[in-house]
């Protein structure tokens, strides 16, 4: 089973060279420590900055420098800043070649759930709706499973929608999944994970093909 | 060069008043225009409608406004960081209208531009599209947003001339310049204003045509929400 640097590390191997890409906040942000080197990529943060760098030595600071988590960051050479509607044209305009992010709940046809939950109190979507509508392509990180232990990976989504039929891959503690018609096709096996396992914290209609091997981090 | 010099945040929010609707720039509390929100929380209006990407915290930024329930409505993406807007949200006393923030930017945009409205592919099928029109292109389906229409537009820029002419930094842009222009009056508070032609053009970013109003603002706090850094 993966913790969460074990999830960033794996999703890591699908970041290619040249690729522009968004990550979500939580196990997303953990990717760019896992980019192998000779890949280049360029990180995107939607409030207006390409080229994202690591968080600046302490006393470097700068309020006016952050990322969409509105963390204090730094750039690297080649980065750019832009405004908000040039920003979502990267991603509307399928510039950006990869999001990676988050979810409360993913369905076995693709839909995304990860914005709201009825009751409690509803910060809002950001930059999510934008990024599912648009991405080419989408990978997921999450849990297998929530706190309660109920799968995460559904036939259907009960909470309300981030985006339809948008997610292709998913990469949890336990699994690597693609989005086939109508299920969850299994790749991988995270180390020390049975298949028979991966079904039982799945709810949705899970693919399972031939022998799955266990993933190489 | 037309003069949009103004000597003072009181001269630049002349006309404000009570169920106006604002738009506001900045990104958390990443360039915003400190300045006028603390002119108008001084000046008290109530009932405004604010659209801003985020409400600021519960001491700064939008949050000040809000302690004073002064904002009716928010229309924002994002409203996480501030226990008084939830307070109120709760409540029933404040509405709150969430909207995907490339929709946000492209609302505020389209208003600049002259456009009614767009289709963009965000929030389809989802509760945001509502009551929408939606329409297939190329086999993929769009829902239809409208620009927004906003009484003020309040920017916060680096650089300035006395032109108008506006230049941002770094993170700080963000919707400051989609909103330029993007309402009735645009006023854009700047830590730097100076004379028209020692600003090199080729560097503007918001050319001085969408602002009406510009002045040199004092005392910028630029708190910062999430101090992450590494050490040495």
């Amino acid at each position: 089973m993966l913790d969460k640097d074990g999830i960033a590390k794996r999703i890591a191997k699908e970041v290619k060279d040249g690729y522009y890409v968004n990550l979500g906040i939580g196990i997303p942000t953990l990717v760019a420590n896992y980019v192998p080197d000779g890949i280049d990529v360029e990180f995107q943060s939607e409030n207006g900055v390409l080229g994202m760098g690591p968080f600046p030595y302490e006393g470097d600071e700068d309020a006016d420098i952050i990322n969409a988590g509105k963390q204090t960051i730094t750039t690297l050479p080649g980065a750019s800043f832009f405004d908000s509607a040039m920003s979502f044209a990267m991603i509307r305009g399928q510039h950006v070649h990869l999001t990676i992010l988050g979810a409360m709940e993913v369905a076995d046809n693709g839909d995304i759930a990860n914005w709201k939950i009825p009751g409690k109190m509803v910060k809002g979507m950001g930059g999510a709706m934008d990024l599912v509508a648009s991405a080419e392509n989408i990978i997921v990180a999450m849990m297998h499973t929530n706190k309660a232990g109920e799968s995460k990976l559904l036939k259907k989504c009960t909470l309300p929608l981030t985006g339809v039929n948008c997610v292709k891959k998913i990469v949890t503690n336990l699994a690597v999944l693609e989005i086939i018609d109508g299920g969850f096709r299994l790749l991988e096996r995270a180390p020390g994970v049975s298949v028979e396992e991966i079904k039982q914290a799945t709810e949705g209609r899970l693919v399972v093909e031939g022998d799955v091997p266990e993933m190489k981090l | 060069m037309i003069n949009k010099r103004v000597a003072s945040v009181t001269e630049a929010l002349q006309g404000v008043r009570d169920e106006m609707t604002f738009m506001l720039g900045g990104f958390g509390l990443c360039g915003i225009p400190e300045n006028s929100i603390a002119e108008l929380v001084r000046l008290g209006i109530r009932d405004i409608t604010c659209i801003s990407n985020n409400a600021g915290v519960d001491d700064f930024g939008l949050g000040l406004l809000l302690r004073k329930r002064q904002i009716r409505k928010m229309i924002s993406s994002y409203v996480g960081e501030n226990d008084e807007f939830e307070r109120q949200m709760l409540s029933g006393e404040l509405e709150v209208e969430l909207t995907p923030q490339g929709t946000l930017a492209e609302k505020c945009r389209a208003a600049q531009a002259g456009i009614p409205a767009f289709f963009t592919p965000a929030g389809y099928g989802t509760e945001v599209a509502e009551g929408k029109e939606t329409r297939e292109f190329e086999g993929k389906m769009y829902v239809m947003e409208e620009a927004f229409r906003a009484d003020f537009s309040i920017v916060k820029a680096w650089k300035g001339d006395e032109a108008g002419n506006l230049i941002f930094k770094g993170t700080a842009r963000n919707f400051n310049p989609c909103m330029c222009g993007a309402a009735k009056i645009t006023v854009a508070e700047v830590e730097e204003l100076v004379p028209a032609g020692e600003l090199d053009p080729n560097q503007i970013h918001i050319p001085g045509i969408f602002v009406q109003r510009i002045f040199r603002g004092d005392h910028y706090e630029k708190r910062i929400e999430q101090r992450t850094v590494r050490k040495r």
